[in-house]
């Protein structure tokens, strides 16, 4: 397909879809069908961005649907309010609402997290059906129109377009707000959100954003289903229909944004049909068509575990990088070399009865490369994670420029100007790798949510996509930045972590074991970077297995062996230190 | 030499799209042992599971010249295949004793407790640790445990995947006996490595993986004296970056 | 609210706890050897309780024609999925498991159900009834998935669900049962009266938790079970076959499933849709034990009984959101007790 069809093609199918149904080949029937679908798709949406992108699965949102229809028949029947004015007010108090309840259910972990949904699913159910300002089990009827001047919207053909309209955009806000800063960190959090954390993330922060989003998407349904049903009552928002939700969205693909719409499709066109052919096959009425239903849906899953849209569409496609190089971002204000950075006075960190790190000092000066070495178990990288604040400390005190980082998130001591590689690498295999790298400049943006769904922050993104492709030629993987990070050898995935870490433009860069994988070359390579990098007047600790590449490197080394540091100085003094032989090497040279 | 037990031919195996093994071949002979050098992301751990059936590979799998290819994991266990992975995949809340007493889990109440024995009097440290949950043992236990329960299944091909990683040098050591002396009592061994070094010094033949594909394969005398891998993989002569 | 009630709504709590229990461990078991949340397990619980009634009142339990349908889309399924490996000796197998077993069970039924052989026989020819769904069902919709997402599994088992609901109330009808009382006796102890069917529940249910105590520490099918639960990866690594695993454990959900059923249909009356509520309260515990501790589980079952007895007292008609609503802090609880680990699914 060539870029230029590629780039008309939506929106060319876009208004053919608005047209279709004024062109006389869609029979009125249809067309209403059709509007529930697109009713559906929008909740299968803040389904796709919550349970496929998020990771959270929820069975509630049929009650924020009925928050959003609610409001709006409230205000229009009891108020008299112009339907057009609910919108904002519907929106809003679905919102607020979702705020409150997502407060809660973001921070419910594992299976907790979707019988939370459950919880709170039924608990609102009873709510709308017991309320009689909500009209009770009855429900409120006779909800105006929408109105176009004296004009109501009641043919279902004009409100097709209504409808469809708002699914539109609905798909190119959530493209947009996925394809942003603020969306590349949500892709991420999924994968572990203790690298995403490290990078600045405010985990919970950004899982609420795609629950308040999603429930907003499905209050706007709620909204259109009112004024369309001209009718609200509880029974459509029950833990059922919100089961009903979460099946468009798997079956459609959960994670993929036209997987939602195919998927209320299919759903709500098989129920419909189902009720219509199933009678006329079987001869009598009964309840065949969840039969044949549940049949159908394990059929599906069994054939397309991951959905239909992949199916038929394949991959997601990579992203979009801006080829010209953009202004650099600014750097940060690096200390004059030789001033203290880091120090650590007697670090301890015990798990029950096991000390792992007990009572270690040292410090690190700014443009020095410090090695931290010792066997297996020596407490390596629980110091590593002591001093990136992902465990507290037991007792002991580590400051970073004069400021103490007790009691710290991960988060704050990325925004001092501490980044880190993991170990066991944390990318996210599914994304590309320039957006992976891209992670490590979330601080260095600051454009909102809002912003990001009408991509009005393009200019400050490409700069940060810009730098990480900076980083990604530093590191030399410049020509992998458009492949998914799953595909990369993890050689080269520990560059890419690196590549990411510098991102942050860090005054601290904390490695752990980066050139485990690594050929000589690519070693020799990475040696040459981390001296760059010092010349720059950044600070390196570097926790490494390969002793050539840690003494030919480093200023200083620490050793430690069972949690305690046996020796510190200068690699050829440390080499011939009885005591690291003996630890280091099993006594054997 | 002796008679092969194992050969693979033509073995591609691919994650998705991305493949990561690209045309492998190798042969394992009766009673030897046979190491798979290469750094991380070579594909060892691939190849390895795509010969146990672990993943789905394409290529011929011939095992003692029966054809295993299409073969369920189940039925590669049951044909004398045994994989001891390199995340061990112990059964971390079951004592030892149990965790060995699964790996016989094929075989008759009566050779399970025989080999119970053998086991025990092979890795003494187990017994004394028999009533301990496997998720509490040290590194060095956990790859002995996880040797153990492979040998529990009296497999006549055993491979290994990096079994000395994340040990300490003295650790490795023993491991690497204990696989020599398994070689010695007639069991088969494919051995992936990351610590070239010490694979060499006890395989007979070695297969260098690199990117998925075997660059250069031999006895391991020749491998060792080969200048380029020498650099590559062994490091040795302290190498200045 | 004198002494009196409050014994009596705990003895009410205690027997609905335990029903609770058995269902949670059921779903426990289910999840941790095949990832699957099993939302058909109440089915069980609503057939087994059908299907007594059905014995008790002469008649041939419907629940035999649901055997047949559900064998014989297994056997097309299996044969579906494996008809390139399908030798001949595996075809006869899959065909005696899946379409003679159940022919064989209704010619015994059909001579057997007239003859109102007592509880007894009830008992056992619907457990005959009940147990094969387990794996039949297993084989249907969960085999072919085995390697999919806990998310995909879960949609799968609505699906089963749905189609179970459906097929229950084309086979059994729309009306409620409610079986004779399994004991008549009954026993005063002060100002509360303990009936016999109170006591036969706490009875049956502490000894199945006991044979499940004792299958999972000392049988070798039992500890293969707990090795699919502990490491899938290294009990297939051992040679056992984890689709004979799965099976194997939906046949025992089907089992307590059964039991649970036979056990609560005196106390309330069934419909064949009856499952669902009492399966979500079970799931309720099973998810508050973290789907894998089976002490927790069986205390935060007796926790719902106690809760939906006394609100069912206090404020009847808002009874299960209380339920529902009061788990809410029990899961910001647990989940701040274990928000370190992260979630590698």
């Amino acid at each position: 397909m060539s870029p230029a069809v590629r780039k008309w093609l939506p929106p060319l199918f876009a208004i053919a879809v608005l047209i279709a149904p004024f062109t006389g080949w869609m029979p009125a029937y249809w067309v209403t069908l059709f509007n529930y679908i697109g009713l559906s798709s929008l909740v299968a949406l803040g389904l796709v961005l919550l349970t496929g992108v998020g990771g959270m699965t929820s069975f509630g949102q049929a009650a924020f649907v009925g928050f959003g229809a609610y409001t709006s028949a409230v205000l229009t029947l009891d108020y008299a309010v112009s339907p057009w004015l609910t919108l904002p007010v519907s929106l809003l108090v679905t919102a607020l609402g979702a705020l409150l309840i997502g407060a809660v259910t973001v921070r419910l972990s594992g299976h907790y997290l979707p019988l939370g949904t459950i919880a709170w699913g039924i608990a609102l159910f009873y709510v709308f059906g017991n309320s009689s300002t909500l009209g009770a089990h009855d429900g409120l009827s006779g909800v105006p129109p929408l109105r176009v001047g004296t004009h109501a919207l009641i043919d279902p053909r004009e409100y097709f377009v209504v409808v469809w309209i708002a699914v539109i955009s609905m798909i190119v806000a959530t493209r947009n707000l996925l394809d942003s800063r603020i969306g590349r960190a949500i892709r991420a959090l999924r994968r572990g959100a203790v690298a995403a954390e490290s990078f600045g993330v405010n985990a919970p922060r950004a899982k609420l954003i795609v629950f308040v989003y999603s429930a907003v998407l499905a209050g706007l349904a709620g909204w259109l289903y009112a004024h369309f049903q001209r009718s609200v009552s509880p029974g459509a928002f029950g833990v059922n229909t919100g089961i009903e939700y979460l099946i468009m969205a798997v079956m459609g693909g959960a994670g993929r944004i036209y997987g939602a719409i195919l998927g209320a499709a299919a759903v709500t066109i098989l129920k419909d049909q189902l009720q219509n052919i199933l009678p006329w096959i079987i001869g009598s009425t009964g309840n065949y068509e969840t039969i044949v239903f549940g049949a159908i849906l394990v059929l599906v899953l069994e054939t397309a575990p991951n959905g239909l849209w992949p199916l038929i569409a394949g991959p997601s496609p990579p992203p979009k990088v801006p080829q010209r190089p953009q202004a650099p971002l600014p750097d940060r204000e690096k200390p004059a070399a030789g001033t203290p950075l880091l120090r650590v006075t007697a670090a301890r960190k015990a798990f029950g009865g096991l000390i792992a790190v007990n009572d270690v000092s040292f410090e690190i000066a700014a443009g020095e490369i410090l090695g931290l070495i010792g066997p297996n178990g020596a407490g390596k990288s629980t110091t590593f994670d002591l001093l990136t604040c992902v465990t507290p400390l037991t007792s002991g005190n580590i400051s970073f420029c004069g400021k103490a980082l007790a009691g710290e998130h991960p988060q704050d001591v990325a925004r001092l100007g501490i980044s880190r590689t993991f170990q066991h690498v944390h990318l996210a295999p599914d994304m590309s790798v320039i957006e992976n790298v891209a992670l490590g400049a979330h601080l260095r943006g600051s454009a909102g949510t809002l912003r990001a769904f009408a991509h009005l922050e393009r200019q400050e993104d490409a700069a940060l996509l810009s730098n990480a492709k900076r980083q990604l030629e530093r590191v030399g993987l410049g020509e992998q930045a458009m492949m998914l990070a799953g595909s990369l050898s993890l050689g080269q995935l520990r560059l890419v972590e690196i590549a990411r870490a510098l991102c942050l433009d860090p005054v601290l860069l904390l490695l752990d074991e980066p050139a485990a994988g690594l050929r000589v070359g690519e070693k020799k390579e990475l040696a040459r970077l981390l001296r760059e990098l010092r010349a720059e007047g950044m600070s390196v600790l570097l926790v490494e297995h390969d002793m050539d590449f840690v003494m030919s490197l480093a200023d200083r080394l620490v050793v430690l062996d069972f949690g305690q540091k046996i020796a510190q100085g200068a690699p050829t003094d440390v080499r011939a230190d009885p005591r690291v032989l003996e630890a280091y090497l099993g006594g054997v040279t | 030499m002796n008679e092969t037990l194992l050969s693979v031919a033509d073995m591609h195996v691919a994650y998705g799209r991305v493949e990561a093994v690209h045309g492998v071949s190798l042969a394992v002979p009766k009673a030897s042992i046979v190491t798979v050098i290469g750094a991380n992301g070579a594909g060892k751990t691939t190849l390895l599971n795509a010969i146990m059936g672990v993943m789905k590979g394409k290529g011929s799998i011939e095992f003692d010249r029966k054809p295993i290819a299409d073969l369920s994991l189940e039925a590669r266990v049951a044909n004398g295949l045994c994989l001891v992975p390199e995340r061990r995949e112990l059964f971390a809340s079951m004592p030892v004793e149990d965790n060995l007493l699964l790996g016989g889990f094929r075989r008759s109440r009566a050779e399970r407790s025989q080999a119970l024995e053998e086991t025990y009097a092979r890795f003494p440290r187990l017994r004394e640790r028999r009533r301990q949950l496997a998720g509490t043992l040290s590194g060095g236990e956990r790859q002995m445990l996880a040797m153990g329960r492979a040998l529990m299944a009296r497999p006549r091909l055993l491979m290994l995947d990096e079994p000395s990683l994340g040990l300490a040098p003295r650790i490795v050591r023993d491991v690497f006996h204990i696989i020599t002396k398994l070689k010695e009592a007639g069991v088969s061994i494919l051995l992936v490595e990351q610590n070239a070094r010490a694979a060499l010094q006890i395989a007979s033949y070695a297969y260098v993986l690199e990117l998925g594909t075997v660059t250069a394969a031999g006895t391991s005398a020749e491998i060792t004296n080969n200048p380029r891998l020498v650099e590559s993989y062994l490091g040795l002569g302290g190498a200045s970056y | 609210m004198d002494s009196t009630i409050v014994l009596f709504l705990v003895q009410d709590a205690v027997i609905n706890g335990a029903i609770y229990a058995l269902i949670a461990i059921a779903l426990v078991l289910v999840f941790a050897v095949t990832r699957v949340i099993l939302v058909p397990q109440g089915e069980f619980v609503a057939f087994a309780g059908l299907t007594v009634a059905a014995l008790e009142a002469g008649r041939v339990p419907p629940t035999l024609w649901l055997l047949v349908a559900l064998g014989v889309l297994a056997a097309i399924s299996s044969i579906a999925w494996h008809w390139r490996e399908m030798e001949p000796r595996r075809f006869i197998g899959v065909v005696a498991s899946t379409i003679v077993v159940p022919l064989l069970l209704i010619l015994v039924t059909k001579f057997l159900a007239p003859l109102k052989l007592g509880l007894a026989a009830n008992t056992i020819l619907t457990l005959l009834l009940i147990v094969p769904m387990g794996p039949l069902l297993y084989r249907i919709a969960f085999e072919p998935l085995a390697e999919a997402s806990v998310l995909v599994l879960l949609i799968a088992s609505f699906g089963v669900h749905l189609s179970l609901v459906g097929l229950g109330l084309a086979f059994f009808g729309p009306e409620g049962v409610r079986t004779a009382a399994l004991s008549d006796a009954s026993y005063t102890a002060g100002a509360l009266i303990i009936t016999g069917q109170s006591v036969v529940v706490i009875a049956v249910t502490l000894v199945l938790l006991a044979a499940l105590a004792l299958f999972f520490g000392f049988t070798p099918t039992g500890k293969a079970l707990r090795a699919c639960a502990s490491n899938r990866l290294g009990a297939r690594l051992v040679g056992i076959p984890t689709s004979v695993a799965g099976q194997v454990a939906f046949a025992m959900a089907a089992l307590i499933g059964a039991v649970s059923g036979i056990l609560i249909t005196p106390i309330t009356a069934i419909y064949y849709d009856s499952g669902f509520l009492i399966g979500l309260k079970g799931f309720v515990a099973a998810i508050v034990g973290g789907l894998a501790s089976y002490t927790i589980t069986a205390l935060a079952a007796l926790g719902v009984g106690l809760v939906e007895s006394f609100s069912s007292f206090w404020w009847s008609t808002y009874k299960e959101v209380f339920v529902f609503t009061i788990i809410l802090p029990v899961l910001v609880w647990r989940s701040l007790r274990s928000s370190h680990l992260e979630d590698d699914e």
